[in-house]
């Protein structure tokens, strides 16, 4: 019975204060919509930083002459005895060639034979850590102006970054994740504050019930349940409708550009059940703590 | 009436089963301070058995709403030990008061009704409280409801009714577990004489099932017409505490009673032992002719 009656009496309280009730559950929609906008821009947008990030890489272009013998020994170098090395990609002159062939037609026609040495395209086990893979592939010379540098073997004939704006590339991409992940975190304590403090408003206007049923012998549990449930409620029914919204924006507006646009496709991004699962579990636990811990206060009678 | 002999029989079943019966109330040196300068109770010792009707007059800031709040165990006294049927209050932990507090009755001034509850249910609260179920809920509360004279408003909210009507609701709630003991702080405060009248009737019944009552008011006619033990509290100090036996019978139907209320205040005779109270009591009545002539209060 106990359980049926909470039930019963958070949905009384519920209708019969329904301005302060309706107050806290488009205080819930209202953070659980832009959250739930807000953390797939963050995720695409720390993703593209990412992506950009990820085309990072070091060219090792062998010498023309290179045999079969240096071609081997270059890749176990590079496998086993140079740090920060992720993944290395083998790209043979014939290959190569086809590539440029296919990308520009008419002045691999004119060239006749192909230019293009044996290369490895290295990626760095880390993004940052470009700079000094290119530093040991190439270092720098004991004696003599800095640029002067020399590769570790003989037989490799040049180590390019991709290009000259790896640095640049890293600090812009650095600054963009750096600042969403503040502002993640500045909407989220914004969120569980309003909501507190929405909770903490309605149930001061009913401080002096808690005090009579206090007076009348009711125990801190059996006055906290239906507070408790009645925060579940409004935070589920705010969260639900918010997901509802969420999900017909992401139809609506979302799903036909995605086809057009790159951008949103590309990165990977939460799915939407799981980030739809997600905001509720918070807003229902949010909601359903405030009340709990708001009312501690007025249970000290 | 049914209800009323079924509660004697609860009562009499609960009763210890020694033959002296500790003291409903014992109260021993019992002092409160809200601040160095500022005293509620200083050193109050008297003790009252099960059954009794006792008053607690005084004026204003002199202490009966600090010694009602001690009963309850809203606040904890500075000094001395307070007992509740034998039970010592500073033995009860914080968890176990909503417990000790379903076994006394409590009637405010101000009601205390929860106001989005119709009359039905704020009776009922007072045993759902407690885990009562359903069934016994509904055999209570109408039952209760007719005793104080409310059978036609059970679905009204507090505020469609009197002060008069708001009152017995709160009665009804204070006596549905059938308390032991019940207090009211200045029960006809908010109250007009006539409707006064019909509380403290109300009561006065309960009073006469076996529950120990204990009123704190200012009325002092009322109290005079009554004729039953009074406890005066005059700046946190006891002064006054005359016992019930040169007063009125305790045997007589509630329609005597309403009826004793009603009439012109009797000089109610005082005991031998009262001797010494007789000057403050003279200063009483100039306060009295007083409130006669610049009629201030109810």
């Amino acid at each position: 019975m106990k359980p049926a009656f909470f039930v019963k009496e958070a949905m009384r309280s519920i209708s019969r204060n329904a301005i302060p009730s309706f107050a806290a559950m488009a205080s819930v929609l209202v953070t659980v919509l832009v959250l739930g906008v807000f953390i797939p821009v963050v995720q695409a947008t720390t993703g593209a930083a990412n992506e950009v990030r990820g085309r990072v890489l070091v060219d090792v272009y062998l010498k023309k002459h290179a045999t079969k013998a240096d071609i081997a020994r270059v890749q176990g170098l590079l496998r086993d005895k140079v740090d920060h090395v992720g993944k290395v990609e083998y790209v043979s002159k014939a290959q190569a060639y086809a590539q440029e062939k296919k990308r520009n037609p008419e002045a691999y026609q004119l060239l006749g034979a192909n230019p293009l040495p044996d290369t490895f395209r290295v990626t760095p086990d880390k993004p940052d850590n470009v700079l000094k893979l290119r530093d040991a592939l190439m270092p720098a010379a004991v004696s003599g102006p800095p640029t002067r540098r020399a590769p570790v073997d003989t037989s490799i004939e040049q180590v390019k970054n991709r290009k000259d704006e790896t640095t640049k590339i890293l600090t812009a991409t650095r600054v963009v994740k750096l600042a969403m992940g503040g502002l993640a975190i500045l909407l989220i304590v914004a969120s569980v504050l309003l909501i507190s403090n929405t909770i903490r408003l309605s149930l001061f206007s009913r401080r002096r019930e808690v005090e009579v049923m206090k007076l009348v012998g009711a125990t801190d549990s059996f006055i906290r349940w239906p507070f408790v449930i009645e925060g579940i409620v409004l935070g589920a029914l705010g969260g639900v409708v918010a997901v509802l919204l969420l999900g017909v924006g992401k139809v609506a507006l979302l799903d036909p550009l995605s086809s057009d646009f790159a951008l949103i496709a590309a990165p990977e991004t939460i799915g939407f059940g799981l980030l739809a699962v997600l905001l509720l579990v918070a807003s229902v636990g949010v909601s359903a703590a405030g009340s709990s811990i708001s009312l501690r206060k007025f249970l000290r009678v | 009436m049914a209800i009323v002999e079924r509660h004697k029989q609860e009562l009499e079943r609960s009763a210890a089963p020694r033959d002296r019966a500790p003291s409903v109330i014992e109260f021993r040196g019992v002092s409160k301070n809200y601040g160095p300068t500022n005293g509620g109770l200083e050193t109050a010792s008297f003790s009252i058995q099960r059954g009794e009707f006792v008053f607690l007059v005084g004026s204003t800031g002199s202490g009966k709403s600090t010694l009602m709040k001690l009963l309850i165990k809203e606040i904890e006294p500075t000094a001395g030990t307070i007992r509740v049927a034998g039970r010592d209050l500073s033995e009860i932990t914080r968890k176990k008061v909503p417990y000790y507090r379903r076994n006394i009755g409590i009637v405010f001034q101000d009601f205390k009704l929860l106001l989005d509850r119709t009359v039905y249910d704020n009776v009922a609260y007072a045993l759902q409280v407690t885990g009562s179920s359903r069934k016994e809920i509904r055999a209570k509360v109408p039952d209760i409801l007719r005793l104080t004279g409310l059978a036609t408003k059970l679905h009204s909210f507090p505020d469609q009714l009197s002060g008069g009507e708001q009152q017995r609701v709160a009665v009804a709630r204070a006596f549905v577990n059938h308390p032991p003991l019940l207090l009211a702080d200045e029960p006809t405060g908010n109250l007009d004489p006539e409707t006064s009248v019909g509380i403290m009737q109300l009561l006065y019944r309960i009073n006469r099932t076996g529950t120990t009552v204990l009123v704190a008011t200012h009325d002092a006619t009322m109290v005079d017409r009554m004729r039953r033990r009074v406890l005066e509290l005059h700046q946190g100090r006891l002064v006054r505490d005359e016992l019930d036996a040169q007063y009125a019978r305790s045997d007589m139907n509630t329609a005597e009673f309403g009826a004793l209320l009603r009439e012109p205040a009797p000089e109610p005779k005082r005991g031998p032992q009262a001797d010494r109270q007789r000057s403050r009591d003279a200063a009483r009545r100039d306060r009295d002719e007083f409130d006669d002539i610049f009629p201030s209060e109810s």
